[in-house]
């Protein structure tokens, strides 16, 4: 598969690291999202975050109708996973300047963007319908550009990353 | 009873019928998350082919979720972690007795 820049933001190179060209607009938004999902992370388990936040959806319930095993499953696993996700998002406020990222960085963008994509969508309450065109009076117009832009980026990093595939094992 | 190392190997999952019912490990349709990544996040995470990773998020996408995994609770437990991680909608449980 040829794979130019004319086609995205992000170029898998033939050793197998990447390299990203993301313009300062871009990386600008990107770390003032990433900032609101840390802000809405920390205070995530509180009161204060709401269903509407989105913040939740990046907690799911593992075992549905079984509240025993859900809380203890939770409480073994909820923290770690909030830790990795503030983690993750110290990680690309370091490497969103940077010009080449290799898989493991690469693939720490592509689940944080996701997260970012999430919560976006969870709050505007998009269904699997386009947005369609934005109107730019609409209050929530920004958000609802950003959702698009992230799927965009979303759909670069997939393409990039799955030519770094392994093998597959079941055949 | 005396047992070679060979016999006392963990079985291969898929390939036991297992007394105390298997859990399985469910994903669930969702509006959000797009078609590419759910497969990218298949093929990534169990290390399935590019054909059974589609049709999977296919199930999930037309059916309204797909049974992606299988076997002790402890191992579904770490699919539904590393899935959750991913944000895709998951959940376990003991499939129906037979």
């Amino acid at each position: 598969m040829v794979f130019g820049f004319g086609g995205g933001p992000i170029r898998r190179e033939r050793d197998g690291t990447f390299t990203i060209r993301l313009s300062e607009p871009e990386q600008v938004l990107l770390k003032s999202l990433l900032a609101q999902l840390r802000t809405l992370l920390k205070l995530e388990g509180g009161s204060e975050i709401t269903d509407e936040s989105g913040v939740r959806r990046l907690f799911p319930t593992a075992y549905a109708g079984r509240d025993d095993l859900e809380a203890e499953y939770q409480a073994m696993v909820h923290d770690d996973l909030l830790a990795r996700r503030l983690a993750n998002i110290d990680e690309i406020e370091s490497s969103i300047v940077l010009p080449s990222l290799d898989e493991e960085q690469l693939g720490t963008w592509l689940r944080t963007f996701n997260d970012l994509r999430l919560v976006l969508g969870t709050r505007l309450d998009v269904s699997e319908d386009d947005l369609g065109p934005i109107d730019p009076d609409d209050p929530e117009a920004p958000a609802q550009a950003a959702y698009e832009y992230l799927g965009w980026l979303l759909e670069a990093t997939v393409t990039a990353l799955t030519g770094s595939l392994p093998d597959p094992e079941d055949d | 009873m005396s047992t070679s190392p060979a016999e006392v190997d963990v079985p291969d999952v898929d390939d036991v019928v297992d007394p105390d019912r298997p859990w399985i490990v469910l994903v669930w349709n969702d509006p959000i998350n797009l078609m590419s990544y759910v497969t990218y996040v298949f093929q990534k995470l169990f290390g399935y082919s590019l054909e059974k990773a589609t049709s999977l998020m296919l199930d999930v996408h037309e059916k309204g979720r797909a049974v992606v995994s299988n076997g002790t609770r402890e191992k579904a437990e770490l699919d539904v972690f590393r899935l959750h991680e991913h944000g895709l909608w998951a959940t376990m449980q003991q499939e129906d007795a037979p």
